[in-house]
């Protein structure tokens, strides 16, 4: 079947089957491999990308289900050769150790801005990436990138 | 995944003559479970009908009394929602904690319900807040339609279009949660109704149901002390890893408790 969507503000057109995953289609036609597949079970968040805005699992949405919509991915979010500044805190703080889990926490981390503010507190972040899980860190730079992201994004 | 078909009606009279005429037809709402059990091939459906393009299914309303909510709205949709957490807090706060926020952007209120999850939040508040299912076929009351475990009153090709909560007087909803997924390990959802206390349970046993001798306690008493000497029945827990059969029954009083004492 043929879809037609919008990824990173140009126009965006496959033929998958019935059963490609919105991430397969992403990473495998649009050759977009920012966006990870971490588990493969709907649990570690690696594959979220903004699907009209929200953020959803994209290894938990059929490529189909996506037709007509407008999707952001990591690919998405820097302007050229400077980095967003979500990104720009995660190199400042250290908020990545292997970086497999970077691309869905940024993602999140945009998500949470979207709901939470610019300025948010640990609790806050700890608690919304309960869907993102991080096998190197510990989490606590990546909480420290979030707030800094947040709050530079307000410039 | 196997191989299906995959369709996405515009109506749900579309929606509703496929899933008749498919072989082995799956709905499927937000996909959250069902993609899923679908990866792993613990389902393989010969046509998977998606019911995401039906507007007719979205929205939230507030009429009076009663809160409907169409069976396509997402979760964070209803946590989102400030006539929800005007009418009735408890159920906003409920959908606010189901699974992550990425899970609660797709997972949906409908899709929760028919797939009745023996962990899932949503049956609990169904049951103690007498909702209303309506299908488009007919109405199901809250109470009527868990039926087992992943088992509901449903018939193959029925189709839900929204749920109708009456507004209690007060209502909350505590869960002890698997601190991975979020789903319930034992959730009780308490309702002070004009009709009196109504109390449901889920996570503890093989389906979400009502709890009548809590009931009983809280009509005499509507306070945390009046049950204190409740005791859930060990012998129909569930027992895993996470928690045995004699925990569960542990929690089940503890959180019914706390539900109490936060409905004051």
């Amino acid at each position: 079947m043929k879809i037609d969507l919008t990824v990173n503000g140009q126009t965006a057109s496959g033929e998958v089957e019935a059963r490609t995953l919105l991430v397969d289609f992403l990473r495998e036609q649009l050759r977009l491999t920012g966006t990870h597949v971490g588990c493969d079970t709907s649990q570690c968040g690696a594959c979220v990308v903004m699907v009209d805005g929200k953020s959803v699992k994209s290894c938990t949405m059929l490529a189909a289900m996506a037709d007509g919509c407008d999707v952001t991915t990591i690919e998405g979010l820097a302007n050229g050769a400077e980095l967003h500044p979500m990104q720009q805190a995660f190199m400042d703080n250290h908020g990545l150790q292997c970086g497999f889990c970077t691309p869905g926490m940024v993602m999140s981390g945009l998500d949470i801005v979207n709901r939470h503010g610019k300025e948010l507190d640990a609790a806050t972040v700890r608690r919304e990436l309960n869907g993102n899980i991080c096998r190197c860190t510990g989490y606590q730079n990546i909480v420290k990138s979030i707030r800094e992201g947040a709050r530079a994004m307000g410039d | 995944m196997y191989s299906f078909s995959y369709h996405r009606p515009a109506s749900v009279a579309e929606a509703a003559n496929l899933i008749a005429n498919a072989a082995d037809g799956k709905l499927v709402a937000g996909g959250q479970t069902l993609l899923p059990t679908m990866k792993h091939r613990l389902a393989s459906p010969s046509d998977v009908i998606d019911l995401g393009a039906i507007a007719e299914l979205g929205g939230i309303v507030v009429n009076g009394n009663i809160v409907t909510i169409g069976a396509m709205t997402p979760h964070a949709e209803v946590a989102a929602s400030g006539e929800v957490q005007e009418a009735i807090p408890a159920l906003a706060a409920l959908a606010g904690n189901i699974g992550d926020p990425a899970v609660r952007n797709r997972g949906t209120i409908g899709g929760s319900i028919a797939n009745n999850d023996p962990a899932a939040d949503y049956p609990a508040a169904v049951i103690a807040l007498g909702a209303t299912v309506r299908t488009n076929r007919r109405e199901i009351a809250g109470g009527d339609f868990f039926t087992g475990m992943f088992e509901t009153a449903l018939e193959e090709d029925e189709i839900i279009v929204a749920v109708d909560f009456p507004r209690p007087e007060a209502a909350a909803y505590m869960k002890f949660e698997n601190p991975a997924s979020r789903y319930a390990i034992v959730g009780v959802f308490i309702a002070r109704t004009a009709g009196g206390a109504r109390a449901a349970v889920t996570g503890a046993t093989d389906c979400a149901h009502r709890a009548y001798r809590m009931e009983e306690a809280l009509a005499k008493d509507f306070s945390p002390a009046a049950l204190a000497d409740f005791q859930a029945p060990v012998d129909r827990m569930n027992a895993d890893i996470h928690a045995s059969a004699e925990y569960r029954a542990h929690l089940v009083r503890v959180m019914a408790q706390r539900a109490v004492a936060a409905c004051a």
